[in-house]
């Protein structure tokens, strides 16, 4: 059987869940082999992580000549990784990089590229959702070796050990591939909350809030949910870009997802209008977002967000 | 300095937005505009001219049928220098790899008449959305990226960008000739002023074939794809849930009611 190349997405050897979504639609495709580009000292702890998910082989590249170059050595490694195993497919997940790892392999691999996937079927058929949600789309890659970017939350994680027969492989990096860099980074202090893209519910607030997203926040942590911001929100600077849901920000399609003081406009519904159950609370009842909800509040969120909080946090005994 | 910046003619985001029976993306029935995601890549490549005082040549560079002059000649009106709009039959239903081949073949002609040290372009169409086309220019041109950015500084051919990640704020810097792209937090995109709408229309603006950038008409177009749709299927419409008026605390009541009847609690 074949095998499919995921790459796996991590923070400096610590395995995020999409990785895990990715290897169980590789399990549909072929046999999956992890690539791991990162630091070495955690090879290890990464190799257990995803043969627990199913990982059959376990490619282990030291980040070490890489770091700090940017996605144009990730993806001569994996092109190189690829010439080396001739995979059914390679899956990446969408994030900005992984989006342009996949564009620079499209090119260096002559292969059709699928961005931003919701899922893959055992045929390579791939689905997206396009248009602000407003249309699901399904394809194939017709050229070459499918490449395919994933969004988070597109399947379940399976658990089922692989073989995780590990290699360790050292890419060639071209010197062209070094000319852009990071010269500084500035680590964001973690939430304690869940990932926005990856959260099972998603409370927001936009410019309703006035800037307090206390009540949101609040909200938020007694349903265990993701916070997020409307573009509003963040250009009026009350939120970082990172929150923002929307055309320009995140897109997301949680079990919930709860609107306060966001209007609705066509750039924020982009980002969640394919969300299983949406609720919003606003004080305009005209505000467009009632047209996509299941359930709707017409009230002031300083008001209702409160006391909605508090009647959870009771219920929950 | 010379700076081709790449717009895209895209059917407006806020109108009922369509596909074809093949599969490719109407662009008759809805009315098309210069896209709002590149506006912010001719204002950074217009404050990297203002910026840099002194000779540099600004270059709008778009592919699309004959009616996306209008996107060329916006971005004439916001200040660029030339405007340059490859059209082709051939060239309708391109994917990535297809588009990002026309406009690096287009910058490369580009090239033939002086040094191109910045290729900038915004972080996505509002179509496709898929933020891909920079990182395979960059990839054809065998130029470094420095994407996503939110701030844009050059110094000589020295550029340095801030970008806000997901786990980090980042200094990127790079060497021209670069491939850069900006997002929507890089600053609001000028209004073209009166005096630029009048002296755009004396601006040169050339519309190339396939032929004049030397690509062949096989190469591109929906045949000639790396990817095929197979279906578009509209989202159905969901149906209007209950909304209730918050009365002394009964909105949050309704609320925790619902949450607790969908059992998110």
């Amino acid at each position: 059987m074949s095998e499919v190349l995921v790459l796996v997405d991590h923070l400096e050897g610590a395995v995020r869940k999409p990785t895990y979504e990715l290897l169980a639609l590789a399990k549909r495709l072929g046999e999956p082999s992890a690539v791991y580009i990162g630091p070495a000292a955690q090879a290890g702890e990464v190799t257990e992580k995803v043969t627990k998910f199913g990982a059959e082989k376990v490619y282990v590249v030291d980040d070490a000549p890489l770091k700090g170059f940017l996605v144009a050595p990730k993806a001569e490694a994996l092109a190189q990784l690829a010439e080396k195993s001739s995979p059914a497919a390679i899956l990446i997940p969408s994030s900005g990089e992984g989006k342009e790892i996949g564009a620079r392999l499209s090119i260096k691999l002559q292969s059709g590229l699928v961005t931003d996937a919701v899922d893959v079927a055992e045929d390579g058929t791939t689905t997206q959702s396009v248009f602000a949600g407003n249309f699901t789309l399904t394809g194939k890659v017709t050229k070459g070796t499918p490449i395919i970017t994933v969004k988070p939350n597109s399947a379940a994680p399976e658990e089922g050990a692989g073989a995780g027969a590990v290699e360790e492989f050292t890419p060639t990096v071209s010197d062209a591939a070094k000319k852009a860099q990071i010269v500084a980074a500035q680590p964001r202090k973690a939430s304690g909350r869940p990932e926005l893209t990856e959260a099972a519910i998603v409370v927001s607030g936009g410019r309703g809030t006035g800037g307090n997203f206390e009540p949101v926040e609040n909200l938020a942590d007694a349903l265990g949910a993701a916070v997020g911001a409307s573009r509003a929100a963040v250009d009026s600077g009350w939120m970082p870009h990172t929150f923002q849901v929307g055309q320009t920000g995140k897109t997301v399609s949680p079990q919930l997802y709860v609107a306060n003081g966001i209007s609705g406009a066509i750039q924020h519904r982009a980002g969640m209008q394919t969300s299983k159950t949406i609720v919003a609370v606003n004080k305009d009842e005209e505000a467009p977002i009632f047209e996509l909800v299941d359930f709707g509040v017409v009230g002031d969120l300083h008001k209702v967000l409160p006391a909605a909080t508090e009647e959870i946090n009771k219920r929950k005994g | 300095m010379n700076i081709v910046v790449c717009v895209k003619y895209v059917p407006d985001s806020t109108a009922d937005r369509q596909f074809e029976s093949d599969g490719t993306v109407d662009r008759v029935g809805v009315d098309g505009l210069l896209s709002e995601l590149d506006e912010y890549a001719v204002e950074q490549a217009l404050q990297l001219k203002e910026k840099a005082g002194d000779d540099t040549t600004v270059t709008a560079l778009c592919i699309g049928p004959e009616k996306a002059v209008d996107a060329v000649r916006k971005s004439l009106q916001m200040g660029v220098d030339k405007g340059v709009l490859v059209s082709d039959e051939a060239i309708a239903g391109s994917d990535y790899a297809a588009t990002s081949l026309v406009l690096a073949k287009a910058v490369e002609k580009l090239q033939g008449e002086g040094p191109v040290d910045v290729v900038m372009c915004g972080m996505a169409s509002t179509d496709a959305s898929g933020g891909v086309v920079p990182a395979m220019l960059a990839e054809r041109l065998d130029l470094p990226q420095v994407t996503l950015a939110s701030v844009v500084e050059a110094q000589g051919d020295q550029v340095r960008v801030k970008r806000d990640s997901d786990t980090a704020t980042e200094v990127i810097g790079g060497t021209m000739p670069l491939v850069l792209s900006v997002t929507d937090q890089s600053g609001e995109a000028r209004y073209p002023s009166f005096k630029g709408i009048m002296a755009a229309k004396k601006k040169p603006l050339e519309t190339w074939s396939l032929s004049d950038i030397g690509v062949d008409a096989g190469e591109v177009g929906l045949e000639a794809a790396w990817t095929a749709v197979a279906d578009t299927t509209a989202r159905p419409p969901r149906t209007a849930g209950e909304i209730v008026k918050d009365e002394d605390g009964s909105g949050a009541v309704a609320l925790a009611e619902f949450l607790a009847a969908k059992k998110f609690i």
